[in-house]
């Protein structure tokens, strides 16, 4: 029996759930894997924000690539729901279990004024570039897309610095701060893998661009060839998505933890020495701070001063590249960042090891949201400075 | 016997050793067993006031004794305890 597309469709409709367009708004970032199925060229000009794009014809090929787990909440819609409609019936018949087409699809959604996005598109050369990662589904295009967007301070050009930049850098990320007041050394080279032989002596900051802009010109570098302080934390900070702390000494961590308080901007720690290394993600007011976990700067004993300490070459390298995957992690809202957990590394027995943080509710510094702690100067040696220890 | 993971920075005073073992029923009791044989390394993990060190955390298995019972968590015979200090390094 032949049947016009409108029979189709009202067929299709029968079989499938509908949801208008304001209760997929509030199923927004619960999990609901939003999917639409217009043609690119559609999609280009304006999407639901956070959608991804699987174009009708490609849907059955792509779909179990895209989305795996075929109990995933999937909400799928077109231009005016009709498309998504005999979409959603397909995904149905492929044994999806949780779907549902949004009535009157994205004309519906934007005359009734809800938030849209023109989509960031990859340019050709992009799509080449960056294929591994869109290859992968839980970045996709739009999930470069959002690399390419996003802006990353990294706090020191030097061991952690370098390989975060580097990795941060290759997977576009669109704007890449980086502050370091010092020049390249020789005695640098055995594990600062941004810099080389022909630098010695430039300022670190332009030594990494040249390097970094050499590996992905895609990436806007913004250099601040300054020593971080209480003046001008800040201005330095404030704009940027994910604050990556290479730094060497414990002032300029607990002024960048101050910092990330007041303009909530979350920090990927990283710290090493000798053999051993550790990272965490503090995320203001969503997790430990620094300050939770310590509370006050260690006395000389306990924290040799940076010239005396030595350290393993590969080791910043291992660690600053588990800084810049949890930068990503953050920035595309994927996996388990370490929120609440240190990872603990130690090179010579090659363990690893997770230890549960969690916010102390007496913090001086994130107990209470309304009020982020003073951002102060802290003695600006590279040694502990026990006597600016806060007290409570 | 409850083994102690140690960080670089405290070996100096174990001779080297990053992992020890003592007795003790509660984190007090297995630290001061180590004060007796590491004075040294006891010195870090006590405070003036007899009350959790300040310098370092001290993990029972995967969990900040601070919010466990302190010094007074009970050590079960297959747990281990970790010392963590602060570490600036990064250059
Ligand atoms: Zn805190």
């Amino acid at each position: 029996m032949a049947m016009t597309y409108q029979e189709m469709i009202a067929l299709a409709k029968a079989e499938i759930r509908e949801i208008d367009p304001a209760t997929l708004e509030r199923r927004i970032g619960d999990g609901t894997a939003i999917v639409d199925c217009r043609e690119a060229d559609e999609f280009e000009q304006g999407a639901i924000r956070g959608a991804r794009l699987i174009p009708r014809g490609l849907l059955e090929s792509n779909i179990a690539m895209q989305i795996p787990d075929r109990s995933t909440p999937i909400a799928i819609y077109c231009a005016a729901g009709a498309r998504s409609a005999l979409a959603a019936k397909v995904l149905q018949d492929m044994g999806y279990t949780d779907v549902v087409s949004m009535a009157g699809g994205f004309g519906r959604w934007k005359s009734e004024g809800r938030d849209w996005a023109e989509p960031v598109t990859l340019t050709k050369e992009q799509k080449i570039r960056y294929s591994r990662h869109t290859l992968l589904p839980e970045v996709g295009e739009a999930g470069q897309a959002k690399l390419l967007d996003a802006k990353v301070l990294l706090i020191g050009a030097g061991g952690l610095g370098s390989p975060a930049a580097l990795y941060l850098a290759a997977a576009g990320v669109g704007v890449l701060g980086i502050v370091d007041f010092d020049v390249v050394d020789s005695s640098n080279l055995q594990r600062q893998i941004l810099h080389n032989v022909d630098r010695i002596g430039m300022p670190k900051v332009e030594s990494a661009r040249e390097t970094l802009i050499a590996l992905n010109p895609d990436v806007k570098i913004r250099m601040h060839n300054t020593r971080l302080s209480a003046g001008n934390i800040l201005e330095i900070m404030s704009g940027y998505d994910v604050v990556v702390d290479g730094g060497d000494n414990f002032p300029t961590r607990y002024l960048i933890n101050d910092a990330s308080l007041h303009l909530e901007i979350p920090v990927v720690h990283g710290a090493i020495f000798r053999f051993e290394g550790q990272a965490s993600v503090f995320h203001p007011y969503e997790g430990p701070c620094y300050r939770c976990l310590f509370p006050q700067p260690p006395p000389p004993e306990l924290a040799p001063s940076c010239a005396e300490a030595g350290v393993l070459g590969v080791l910043p390298g291992i660690v600053g590249s588990i800084e810049a995957m949890e930068a990503i992690k953050l920035i595309l809202g994927i996996g388990e960042p370490l929120v609440g957990k240190l990872l603990t590394y130690d090179a010579l027995e090659q363990e690893f090891r997770q230890l549960k943080l969690r916010r102390n509710p007496e913090c001086p510094a994130c107990g209470d949201r309304e009020q982020p702690p003073a951002i102060v100067e802290y003695d600006d040696l590279c040694m502990p400075a026990g006597t600016v220890a806060r007290t409570t | 016997m409850t083994t102690i993971n140690l960080p670089t920075i405290l070996r100096q005073h174990t001779g080297g050793a990053k992992k020890i073992t003592a007795s003790g029923r509660t984190v007090g009791e297995v630290f001061a067993a180590i004060g007796s044989e590491y004075p040294k390394l006891g010195e870090q993990l006590t405070s003036p006031d007899g009350g959790l060190p300040i310098f370092v955390n001290v993990f029972l298995d995967d969990e900040d004794i601070r919010y466990l019972d302190g010094l007074d968590t009970v050590v079960d015979e297959n747990a281990d305890i970790t010392i963590l200090p602060a570490v600036a390094g990064g250059r």
